[in-house]
C-alpha cells in the first residue's frame, strides 16, 4: 500500500515505510477521541478524511474493530454519504451548487463552462491532480446565486472568470 | 475621533461569500493607518443579502448602512466620513430600510444586530428572559404555553410542536432527548443557517426550554456538512453557554442537567427527514424508519425524543417570555406566529423576510424581492423546497398559510421561495425533480428508489417528443404510486413539482417545441 503518497492538499505528512501501522495508530486515536462510540461513526469518518484527504478502504476494518461494529456496517455508512471519498481529491476542490435556486441563475451553464475550460468532468479530478469538481445540492447561499465552494470557502454570485482563476491558483 | 466608533461587518457565510472578511480587514487597517478609534464588530446578517457585505456604522442617530462594500471602497469611505460627506454606497439608517422596517422580527429579532458570541449583548436585548421564566415554571405549564401559542413545526410539515413535547413529557422519567433538525437541505432556504450563525443563543435557549419541559437531559443539533460556518458558530456558542453555567450540569439554576452536542451530517439530503436524521445521529446509514413508533415514543437510541426544526425551537424563547397570547396574535387561521420566508434564485433583492403568516406570495416576491434579478418577467416560483410545487403568477395572491397552500395543491414548507424568470423550461425542472429524488433517495422503499429513475427516463422521452401523450399518462400514474406508496416525503412529495409543472405549463411538455429547438421563447409559451 503506497497510497499514502497520493495524499494531496491537506498538509498531512505522507506515511512512512509502514503506512498501515501508522494509519492504524491514527484511526485508533480518532476513534478514542470519540469514546469509541458507534454513534460517532460519521464524525470519525469526517475526522479521518480531514486528516488523510480521503478514507482509505483499509481503515474501515480498523474503525469496525474499534467501535465493535461489523465491517459491513462501517462500509455501509461510508458508502451511503456523499461526503466521503474513496480516493484523494485534487489540490483544489471546487463544488458547484446545482440545486434549484442556483439553476434559476444559470448554475448548469456556469458549471459546464468551468468544467470545459478546466478539461475536467463534474465529479472527477483532473489528470494532473490540480482540481476536483463536484456538484452539491445547496450551500445555503440561495439569495446570492449561483453559489460555489472552493476548498471550504463559500463563493456568492459566482462567475466563470473568477472561479477559473481560483481553481488555477 | 474622540469616542470609539463601532463598525459592524457581518460574519455570516453569505456575507463572507462576497468578501466581508476582506472588508473587515480593510476597515481595521485603514483605521489603524489613520489613527481612527474604530472597533470592528462581526455581527450576523440582517438577511438583506443583496446588500452584502452590508457595513453598518453606529452613530448617534442609529446604525447607518453601506451596501455592497468592497475592500477597495473602504479608503474612500473613510475620506467621506472624515470630511463629513456622504458616500455613494450609503443606504441610510438600516432599520428604516423598507425591506427591514416592515418585517415582524420575533425569532430573528437579534439576528444581524449583535455579535452572536456576546452573551451580555444577548441578555441586554431580551435574551435569556424565556429560559429564566421557564426555569420557574412547572414542565406541564411550559408545554401548555407552547401549545396555546399554536406553534407548528417550521421544518415543513407544520405539526404542532407542543404535541410532540407533551408525548415525551408524559412518558416515565429516564433518558430523553431533544434533537434539533438543522439539516436544512432544501434549495432556496437559508434561514436556519442565518440564525445559527447570527444568533445561535436563541436556538440553545429554545432547546434548553424544551429540555426543561420534557425532562430531557441530552440534546443534539444535527447540522449539514455544507454549513461549516454554522457548525463552528453553534460549537462556539455552546461552549460559551457551558462556561456561563447556563447549560451542562445545571440548566439556569434548576439543578437539571442538559448537555448539548453538535453533530455533522455528511451530504445526504434525506437526513432532513426526521427518522433518517435519527439513524444518522446513531452513526448509521440515513435510511428512513417506518412509523409507528413515532420518535416521541421511540426516537434516538430507542428513547423518547423531541425532533424539531431550528426555527421551531428558536421561536420558543419569545413565546415563553412574552406569552402565548402575544405570539398567536400574529398569523392567520391555524398558522400562528411568524415564518421566515426566504427569497432566492432569480430575485433582485434576495434575503430573509420574517412576517406573520398571511402575507401573500406577491407581496414577498414583488414588494420585498423587487422582481427578478435579470429584469425579465417571473414565470414560476417554487415554494417549499425541491419537493414543493411550482406556482404560476396566477397563484401569487394566495396567503402564506399552511391550509391555504395545501388547498391549492402546494405547500409552505420551510418557507423557501425560488424565483425563475421566463427562460425556465418547466419540463427540465420536472426532470430535475425526479433526478434529485434518484440521487438522494435512501433506497428503502420501491416507489421512491425505482420510481424516481423511471420518472426521469419518462420525462426524457417526453422532452425528446417520443409518444408524448402516452408518456404523460405514465408519469401521472407513476406520480400516484409514489404519492401513495412512499414511506416518507422524499418519494411522496417528488410528484408535487412534477405534476404542478405539467398542470400549469403544459406547453413545455409537448415534446420538441419550437422554443426548445432554440427559437423565440415567448411565442412558444403563450
Amino acid at each position: 500500500m503506497h497510497d499514502g503518497n497520493l495524499i494531496a492538499g491537506n498538509g498531512a505528512a505522507p506515511d512512512s515505510s509502514r503506512p498501515d501501522s501508522a494509519r492504524e495508530a491514527r484511526v485508533t486515536a480518532i476513534c478514542q477521541r470519540h469514546g469509541n462510540q458507534p454513534g460517532a461513526l460519521i464524525e470519525i469518518l469526517h475526522d479521518l478524511q480531514s486528516d488523510l484527504g480521503f478514507v482509505p478502504e483499509t481503515t474501515l476494518p480498523m474503525i469496525a474493530h474499534a467501535l465493535n461494529l461489523s465491517r459491513a456496517e462501517v462500509y455501509g455508512v461510508f458508502t451511503f454519504y456523499h461526503d466521503f471519498r474513496k480516493a484523494p481529491a485534487g489540490r483544489h476542490v471546487l463544488k458547484f451548487c446545482m440545486a434549484e435556486a442556483c439553476q434559476a441563475m444559470g448554475a448548469d451553464k456556469l458549471a459546464a463552462a468551468v468544467a470545459k475550460s478546466l478539461g475536467v468532468e463534474i465529479g472527477a479530478t483532473s489528470k494532473d491532480g490540480s482540481v476536483t469538481l463536484e456538484a452539491v445540492y445547496c450551500l445555503g447561499n440561495c439569495a446570492l446565486a449561483p453559489a460555489a465552494m472552493l476548498d471550504g470557502r463559500l463563493i456568492g454570485r459566482a462567475d466563470e472568470r473568477s472561479l477559473l482563476a481560483m481553481a488555477r491558483a | 475621533m474622540a469616542n470609539t466608533v463601532d463598525i459592524y461587518v457581518p460574519g455570516d457565510a453569505a456575507a463572507l461569500s462576497v468578501g466581508a472578511d476582506e472588508v473587515a480587514a480593510a476597515i481595521a487597517s485603514e483605521a489603524k493607518a489613520r489613527g481612527a478609534d474604530v472597533r470592528v464588530i462581526r455581527n450576523g446578517s440582517r438577511g438583506m443579502f443583496w446588500l452584502e457585505p452590508l457595513v453598518e456604522v453606529a452613530t448617534a442617530k442609529g446604525r447607518v448602512g453601506y451596501g455592497q462594500v468592497r475592500a477597495r471602497d473602504v479608503g474612500p469611505m473613510f475620506d467621506a466620513w472624515l470630511a463629513g460627506k456622504s458616500h455613494p454606497l450609503l443606504v441610510g439608517p438600516v432599520e428604516d430600510l423598507p425591506f427591514l422596517k416592515t418585517q415582524e422580527r420575533l425569532t430573528f429579532a437579534r439576528c444581524g444586530v449583535n455579535d452572536p458570541f456576546d452573551l451580555a449583548a444577548y441578555e441586554a436585548s431580551g435574551g435569556l428572559a424565556g429560559l429564566r421564566k421557564a426555569a420557574a415554571m412547572q414542565p406541564s405549564a411550559i408545554v401548555a404555553e407552547v401549545l396555546e401559542a399554536g406553534l407548528r413545526g417550521r421544518g415543513g410539515a407544520g405539526f404542532p410542536a407542543a404535541i410532540k413535547w407533551k408525548t415525551v413529557a408524559e412518558l416515565p422519567a429516564g433518558q430523553k432527548y431533544i434533537c434539533c433538525n438543522a439539516d436544512e437541505g432544501d434549495s432556496g432556504t437559508f434561514a436556519d443557517r442565518m440564525l445559527m450563525e447570527g444568533d445561535p443563543s436563541v436556538l440553545i435557549e429554545g432547546m434548553a426550554i424544551a429540555a426543561l419541559a420534557t425532562g430531557a437531559s441530552e440534546g443534539y443539533v444535527y447540522i449539514r456538512s455544507e454549513y461549516p460556518h454554522a457548525i463552528a458558530a453553534m460549537q462556539k456558542a455552546i461552549g460559551i453557554w457551558e462556561a456561563a453555567g447556563l447549560i451542562g450540569a445545571n440548566v439556569a439554576g434548576t439543578g437539571k442537567p442538559f448537555r448539548l452536542i453538535v453533530r455533522r451530517g455528511a451530504g445526504a439530503y434525506i437526513c432532513g427527514e426526521e427518522s433518517s436524521m435519527l439513524e444518522s445521529l446513531e452513526g448509521k446509514r440515513g435510511v428512513v424508519r417506518a412509523k409507528p413508533p413515532i420518535p416521541a415514543i421511540a426516537g434516538l437510541n430507542g428513547k423518547p425524543t423531541v425532533v424539531n426544526n431550528v426555527l421551531t425551537l428558536a421561536s420558543v424563547p419569545i413565546i415563553i417570555d412574552k406569552g402565548a397570547a402575544f405570539y398567536k396574535n400574529f398569523g392567520m387561521g391555524k398558522s400562528r406566529g411568524t415564518q421566515a420566508f426566504q427569497l432566492a434564485g432569480n430575485i433582485r433583492q434576495g434575503g430573509l423576510v420574517e412576517r406573520a403568516f398571511g402575507v401573500t406570495l406577491r407581496e414577498l416576491i414583488e414588494t420585498y424581492g423587487g422582481g427578478t434579478a435579470t429584469g425579465k418577467p417571473v414565470r414560476a416560483v417554487q415554494v417549499g423546497g425541491p419537493l414543493g410545487s411550482y406556482m404560476p403568477p396566477s397563484q401569487f395572491d394566495l396567503p402564506m398559510d399552511y391550509e391555504a397552500f395545501a388547498a391549492a395543491g402546494a405547500m409552505v414548507g420551510h418557507g423557501g421561495i425560488v424565483v425563475f424568470d421566463d427562460s425556465v423550461d418547466m419540463a427540465q425542472q420536472a426532470r430535475w425533480a425526479f433526478d434529485f429524488c434518484a440521487i438522494e433517495s435512501c433506497g428503502k422503499c420501491t416507489p421512491c428508489r425505482i420510481g424516481a429513475v423511471r420518472g426521469r427516463e419518462t420525462v426524457d422521452k417526453i422532452i425528446a417528443g417520443k409518444d408524448v401523450a402516452a408518456n404523460l399518462a405514465l408519469v401521472a400514474d407513476l406520480c400516484e404510486t409514489m404519492t401513495d406508496g412512499s414511506l416518507c416525503a422524499m418519494g411522496g412529495l417528488t410528484p408535487m413539482p412534477v405534476q404542478s409543472a405539467i398542470k400549469f405549463w403544459p406547453d413545455d411538455f409537448r415534446g420538441q417545441t419550437p422554443w426548445r429547438m432554440g427559437s423565440d421563447p415567448v411565442g412558444a409559451q403563450q
